[in-house]
């Protein structure tokens, strides 16, 4: 009798029940104590033997790499996958998957939750309510902006782009996007009008930032750019922090060059608990936690398991990050 | 001839007290006086016509006004007006149908996604410095894209609710006193009793005027039938909802969260524990609340009163005194 041997799996990020047993059932796995907070020792020891990883954000680099003496993939559960240095996996010829697809509706809810929101003062007004400083007599600094029939401008107009064109048409927007290839068929089907990014800028009411980062995006949004926005316009960041220069936004916002801001993610994570932008109430800001509905979650846990399953198995897989195919 | 005598009692844009001023003679504005309905009474006497916010117009108010012939409400809803009383003494009431309901639509989606994504908890989290961990399980929140809505009072209201929800894949339901047959085929939504909306329904959202029949629509029995992690967003008038057994049901937890933006006494008491709930957005009675949206219900207003008292055709005149 052959006793086939199981791939092991080191399981870095806290799955859910369902996913966790789905690797079990065709892998040795390990994880990290999801209650402590994880060290650069843990991996290192948790890498090791493993064939397979399942992590969501941890920097995936030569410095971790060294040690990882049969690793074959590392299973991103995210959708975004800057964590991974590609050259360094590609060296080694290890593959990279992501959870495309699963988050684009939850997080393109987000991003509306964050322009309707900033739009119509929600930090303000509730404050302003919950500590009980109601008065009778409306004051006009708490009335907002109209998102219908406003302009939404987005920047990168992949999957999650045109989900939020879907949202926006609902609310009678004019949709101008800007990306690297133009788009004929999402163009047809939200009415959306492929602008170059000065005249997006210049145009929306909201500017919606939905690029994947990497060197060419980094820093995309920086001063030039904000002062391009119009003085009563948003800035929308739900993609990854770096794609905005936070220093060249803090310095809009603070000297009235665009109105507000609803943020989901910033150049440091956790952040600062002094960074400027905690202390405005015309930004809405939100913990990471785009894709962070339960459902979406255990969507994501179980396509990264079963990602990771399928490549160990060799099994052919959707999920693998396009730099690595 | 002399110009009509008019009251404003409501802040609106220069502009618009300019256009009264050129038809009529302003004889009291103010807005910040506390005891505005004293104050009326006693500036009422010569008043024809009067701009009014949420205002009582009663018999008592009507007694100290022989002259009155037009109440002109800034708002769309009129239960501030005394019909019978009004009628009998021949004074017009005006409201803004139309004007607001886009923005009270956005203002509705904007409850659902701050309620369900739980945006305000999750704002204050981040600004007073308790992030600390990159996940955050029990921030964790429900997605409102393919959840079921369930709409009471389909009017213009519900119905821009309806085109909102749709760019969100939700499957829609709702309930009105008559049928609307050719929205539901337009927009593929489905009618129910009401028992039956609430059952089914992740978010209710009440959507209709404030009459004798729609008081406390919603008490201790229909926030029962509620799903335990459903929504419950009010923007149409307090007293639509018995508002202690809507504190009862979140208290013990017989619904999973509400947006409000009216209550049964505004500005809210300080001590309402609404106020302290995390699972309960609250905003102060605003979701016609744009810049837009609030000088063009002066703009109708002023005109609805000027025409009135010039003799013109009025189209915004109450349906009751049409």
């Amino acid at each position: 009798m052959i006793n086939l041997k199981k791939p092991k799996v080191f399981i870095a990020y806290d799955i859910f029940e369902d996913s966790e047993k789905y690797i079990g059932e065709y892998c040795d796995y390990t994880k990290l104590d999801s209650s402590k907070k994880r060290s650069f020792e843990d991996l290192k020891e948790g890498i090791k033997e493993a064939d397979g990883i399942v992590v969501m954000g941890t920097r995936i680099d030569d410095e971790l790499l060294q040690y990882a003496d049969n690793l074959k993939v590392v299973s991103n559960v995210s959708v975004g996958y800057n964590n991974l240095d590609i050259e360094a996996m590609k060296k080694r010829g290890i593959v990279g998957t992501n959870t495309p697809g699963v988050l684009d509706d939850t997080v393109a809810d987000t991003i509306f939750g964050l322009i309707l929101n900033i739009a119509r003062k929600f930090p303000k007004l509730e404050a302003y309510a919950k500590a009980g400083k109601w008065k009778k007599g409306d004051s006009e600094e708490f009335y907002g902006k109209d998102v219908h029939h406003s302009t939404l401008g987005i920047i990168g107009f992949g999957r999650i782009g045109e989900t939020v064109a879907k949202r926006a048409k609902g609310f009678d927007m004019d949709i101008i996007y800007h990306n690297r290839n133009r788009k004929p068929k999402a163009e047809e089907k939200y009415g959306a009008k492929y602008v170059e990014m000065e005249e997006l800028l210049k145009t929306a009411d909201f500017v919606v930032v939905m690029t994947p980062l990497n060197d060419e995006t980094h820093h995309l949004m920086g001063e030039d750019e904000f002062k391009l926005m119009k003085k009563e316009a948003f800035l929308i960041n739900a993609s990854r922090g770096p794609v905005v220069d936070e220093k060249a936004l803090i310095k809009a916002l603070e000297e009235g060059e665009i109105a507000g801001a609803g943020l989901d993610v910033y150049e440091q994570e956790p952040i600062d608990p002094n960074n400027p932008l905690l202390k405005m109430d015309n930004t809405v800001t939100l913990p990471h936690v785009g894709s962070s509905t339960l459902k979406t979650r255990q969507e994501m846990a179980m396509l990264a398991a079963k990602t990771i399953v399928d490549v160990l198995y060799g099994r052919p897989t959707d999920c693998i990050v396009p730099e690595l195919r | 001839m002399s110009k009509p005598k008019v009251i404003i009692g409501y802040p609106i844009a220069d502009e618009i007290i300019d256009y009264v001023k050129e038809h009529c003679e302003l004889i009291y504005f103010d807005l910040k006086n506390q005891n505005r309905y004293e104050e009326l009474k006693s500036k009422i006497k010569d008043a024809e016509g009067v701009i009014a916010l949420a205002t009582p117009i009663n018999e008592e108010l009507l007694n100290y006004a022989p002259k009155l012939k037009v109440v002109s409400n800034i708002t769309v809803g009129y239960n501030n007006c005394d019909i019978e009383a009004m009628k009998e003494k021949g004074v017009v009431a005006t409201h803004s149908p139309g004007i607001l309901d886009h923005t009270v639509a956005d203002h509705i989606l904007a409850l659902m996604l701050a309620a369900s994504r739980r945006i305000p908890e999750q704002n204050d989290f981040v600004k007073s410095g308790s992030w600390k961990t990159m996940e955050n399980p029990s921030l964790f929140s429900k997605d409102i894209n393919g959840a079921t809505l369930g709409i009471i009072g389909m009017g213009r209201i519900g119905e821009e609710v309806v085109k909102r929800a749709k760019g969100f894949d939700m499957n829609i339901i709702y309930y009105n006193r008559n049928r609307k047959p050719d929205i539901e085929k337009s927009m593929k939504i489905k009618y129910m009793q009401m028992e039956d909306l609430l059952i089914a329904s992740d978010f209710v959202v009440v959507s209709t005027p404030l009459t004798d029949e729609t008081f406390h629509l919603m008490g201790e029995y229909e926030f029962g039938l509620m799903k335990s992690d459903a929504i419950f967003i009010n923007t149409s008038r307090g007293p639509v909802v018995d508002e202690k057994a809507l504190i009862k049901a979140l208290q013990n937890k017989e619904i999973g969260g509400a947006g409000l933006d009216v209550f049964e006494q505004e500005p809210i008491a300080k001590e309402n524990p609404l106020l302290s709930m995390d699972n309960v957005v609250l905003t102060p009675h605003l979701a016609g609340g744009t810049k837009k949206t609030m000088d063009a219900l002066a703009w109708n207003a002023a005109r609805c009163m000027v025409e009135t008292l010039e003799g013109k055709t009025v189209k915004n005149i109450i349906p009751e005194m049409k």
